[in-house]
């Protein structure tokens, strides 16, 4: 929990020797409680008291790094409840489930499927990141070589699944330089899980039959050192494991109880008897606060619709993607190329960008700002209105990369055509049509 | 240390509204608590789906969502008909479609003549959406409304500028309003207090608080939600108590990603499951921010999502 002025206070030196810029060890308190100013600005705060902050100003939910490299990602961290309050930070990842008696040619192929799943959106490359490796029979040589070729041959990041001490050890030796997550330390074997973590410094879940198990748990796990914790809380039936997640973020939240201030991971692979129907589950614990959420395995037609409802809801609502005003040129336009006009809502830039690049035409994109609006929301808003598009259109000075005067406009700003062709003397207004995908039929046949 | 699970306190709850007539009126919200947080209040009545069907035959239906229809497209009755017997529709959603004055621009009377034909083939709720044009909206339901006294019809989308004639008609007629605004918490209260005003009864009303596709602006419906939803029943406002409806099949199924082929998109998976997982998920998420009713096209989808309602609340 966030520690008060007057907390800090009673931790800083109260020599009033004012180097850190305010006149007094109150005032500099007061400004760190509120976050206007940082520690290192006081050059005389003890070792201890530092520790001490450091631990008051950890974040609620420990945010845990998971995987290395371009490919690792991080997991909880989340400061809100809701969405717009804030923004949520770090996105559900996704894991899939190989298990450890998996032939290598199988292996082999299903990573290869997997990688394909890789879907460009807003200029984000959106795609599931975690294979969750499950030990099926205790075969420690299997679920190391398994683990070794995911690591080494793939861009997915593991999920070690094993009961069993000597298949894990094997695992992680056989890994550990991917940084997987362990799964599970229970009250079964606690221990000798903490140390496998603690030896290797990866992170580790930790699985109880209820809350209150976790809690217990992981003030065990944490006194022996271990920091980067995932919780399981164990219910497998889909109401009770709503409960369990939103209960863990309240618990962390409100309450400011370290000891679910822990990314989750669910499994809705253990919870629904085909992936259709896990793929919906899945979607819940996107909406409401899973770190990790595992599958029985990726589909296109399955991950993808969970991808895209990550993106929306992990988009920060503080600020809507845009791209840059100006001239955007699209597969090599030239003096002849057709001109389209749009707004700078970085999705509607995309999706158009997209199409017009798809249909091969060589094309002039004009981007006009329109604060980040769509098209029909920044009509609606005055912000793409007829003269102000003719404006741009005249100033952006694409005029002078053309030879005609022709320009295509949104099918569903269609009412702007004629305020822009007053404000455009000269110049023909084509109304395109209304949804992108119908782009490239339309520049084909000019 | 010890887990306290912190429990919410409500200051009010959605108002219980019922939809139609008759046995297979539908009755929804009454919820006392955020959506299936059924650990600190009640949700009475489950969300429930509308099957949307349209008054013309739709020309770019992607082949996933026509095969199930294909021989009742023509006809608007036949296919209510077929989405209530065949697939077990709660209501019925007819999308006015032709008359959007920016195509067919059929006249009131035109969708005056398919309305009653639907209404003569199915017994449950029968909702009526409009195009979303003010003007032609307001000529066209409330022609609707006069011409089908006392069916209560649910009749939308209702905005600000429309909302004293299909109001007016509406109150007279027996019929109740789907109350719509775009994405925004005080636009939203602002229409349900115009129809407060006029005299609308205030049990015959649904909120569309306006619906973005999933990956096409649901994030700014989903939590235009969570706030309305939080505006009524943690503030208590009653201006806002009101059970929501998302107008979702119609979103999901226009974008690019549920009509590609498997040739044009290899790495989207069959492209059947592609449009129906598209419009469960949408369904899932929108469920999860408080909506009530649910507008809804594939049965395969409508199943599966039936299906997740119970999980989370039986
Ligand atoms: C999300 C959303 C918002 C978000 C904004 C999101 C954003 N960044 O733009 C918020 C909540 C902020 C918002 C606000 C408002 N909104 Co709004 N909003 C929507 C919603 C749900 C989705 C919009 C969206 O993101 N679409 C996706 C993008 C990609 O679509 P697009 O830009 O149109 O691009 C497509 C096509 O136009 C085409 N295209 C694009 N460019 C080009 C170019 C060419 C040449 C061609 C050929 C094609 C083409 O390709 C794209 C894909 O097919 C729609 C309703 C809906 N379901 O569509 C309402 C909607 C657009 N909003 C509406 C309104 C009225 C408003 C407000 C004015 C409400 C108010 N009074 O405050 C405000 C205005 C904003 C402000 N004052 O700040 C109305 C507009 C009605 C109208 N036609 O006049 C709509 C239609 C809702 C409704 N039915 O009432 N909104
Ligand atoms: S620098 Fe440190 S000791 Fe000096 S006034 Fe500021 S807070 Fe106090």
């Amino acid at each position: 929990m966030a520690l008060t002025g007057i907390q800090i206070f009673k931790l800083l030196p109260k020599t009033n020797c004012k180097e850190c810029g305010v006149p007094t060890c109150l005032a500099f308190a007061m400004n760190l409680a509120s976050g206007k100013a940082e520690l290192d600005s006081c050059p005389y705060v003890s070792d201890e008291a530092r520790e001490q902050l450091a631990e008051a100003s950890a974040p609620p939910i420990r945010p845990v790094p998971i995987g290395k490299g371009v490919r690792g990602f991080t997991v909880g961290g989340e400061t809100v409840m809701y969405r717009h309050e804030k923004t949520f930070y770090n996105a559900t990842a996704f894991a899939a489930v190989v298990a450890s008696d998996i032939s290598d040619a199988d292996l082999e192929k299903k990573l290869k499927v997997w990688n394909a799943f890789q879907f460009e959106r807003v200029g984000l490359n959106l795609r599931p990141q975690m294979a969750a490796l499950k030990d099926v029979n205790g075969d420690a040589a299997a679920f190391a070589k398994a683990a070794k070729t995911i690591a080494e041959t793939s861009e997915f990041n593991l999920v070690l699944m094993s009961d069993n001490a000597d298949v894990m050890k094997a695992g992680v030796e056989a890994c550990a330089s991917k940084r997987p997550l362990i799964y599970a330390a229970t009250d079964a074997n606690a221990d000798e899980y903490g140390a496998i973590a603690k030896d290797n410094e990866l992170p580790l879940a930790v699985k109880a039959d209820s809350i209150e198990g976790l809690v217990a748990l992981t003030e065990k796990l944490t006194g022996m050192g271990l920091k980067d914790l995932v919780i399981d809380s164990g219910s497998r039936e889909v109401k009770q494991a709503l409960e369990d997640q939103v209960a863990i973020r309240r618990a962390a939240l409100k309450n400011g109880n370290r000891s679910v201030g822990f990314p989750t991971i669910a499994f809705p692979c253990e919870m629904a008897s085909n992936l259709d129907m896990e793929t919906l589950i899945a979607g819940m614990f996107v909406a409401k606060y899973a770190g990790i959420v595992v599958l029985s395995d990726f589909t296109g037609e399955s991950i993808f619709p969970l991808l895209l409802e990550r993106l929306n809801i992990f988009t920060d609502p503080q600020r809507p993607m845009t791209v840059t005003e100006g001239i955007y040129e699209i597969n090599n336009p030239d003096e002849n190329s057709p001109v389209l006009v749009t707004t700078n809502f970085a999705l509607t830039y995309f999706i158009v960008s997209g199409e017009i690049e798809g249909s091969r035409v060589p094309s002039w994109l004009l981007i006009k700002d329109s604060e980040g609006l769509s098209v029909m929301t920044a009509w609606a808003a005055g912000k793409f209105a007829g003269d102000d598009v003719g404006v741009f259109v005249k100033k952006c000075g694409v005029a002078d990369k053309i030879k005609h005067q022709d320009i295509i406009i949104p099918g569903y700003a269609a009412a702007i055509a004629g305020d822009m062709e007053e404000e455009l003397p000269g110049w023909k207004i084509t109304v395109g049509p209304r949804e992108a995908a119908h782009i490239p039929a339309f520049l084909k046949a000019l | 240390m010890a887990f306290d699970f912190y429990k919410e306190s409500y200051a009010g709850s959605v108002k219980e509204i019922t939809l139609g007539k008759g046995d297979k009126a539908v009755t929804v919200g009454g919820e006392t608590s955020y959506p299936f947080y059924l650990f600190e209040g009640e949700m009475p009545n489950k969300p429930r789906i509308a099957m949307e069907i349209w008054d013309m035959a739709p020309e770019d239906w992607p082949e996933a969502a026509l095969a199930p229809f294909k021989d009742v497209v023509s006809d608007p009755a036949a296919w209510a008909k077929k989405c209530v017997d065949e697939f077990g529709a709660d209501m019925v959603v007819l999308q006015l479609k032709s008359t959007d004055p920016n195509g067919n621009n059929a006249s009131a009377d035109d969708a005056t003549a398919t309305v009653k034909k639907v209404l003569g083939a199915i017994d449950v709720p029968l909702i009526i959406w409009g195009t979303a044009n003010i003007e032609k909206d307001e000529e066209t339901l409330k022609k609707i409304s006069e011409e089908c006294q006392g069916e209560n019809l649910i009749l939308g989308p209702v905005e600000d500028k429309n909302h004293k004639g299909i109001g007016a008609s509406a109150m007279g007629f027996g019929h109740s309003l789907i109350s719509s605004s775009p994405i925004d918490v005080n636009l939203a209260k602002q229409v349900n207090i115009l129809l407060e005003n006029l005299g609308m009864p205030m049990d015959r009303i649904i909120v569309d608080p306006t619906t973005g596709g999933l990956g096409y602006g649901m994030e700014y419906s989903y939590s235009v939600m969570e706030r309305l939803r939080m505006a009524a029943m943690a503030q208590g406002d009653d201006k806002l108590q009101f059970p929501m409806i998302n107008n979702l099949g119609n979103e999901v199924w226009k974008c690019k990603e549920a009509k590609q082929t498997a040739d044009e998109a290899p790495t989207l998976g069959d492209p059947e499951k592609r449009g129906i997982l598209m419009e469960a998920t949408g369904a899932v998420t929108y469920l999860m921010a408080g909506s009530d009713v649910l507008i809804m096209r594939h049965p395969e989808s409508v199943r599966m999502v039936k299906a997740f309602i119970d999980l989370l609340s039986d």
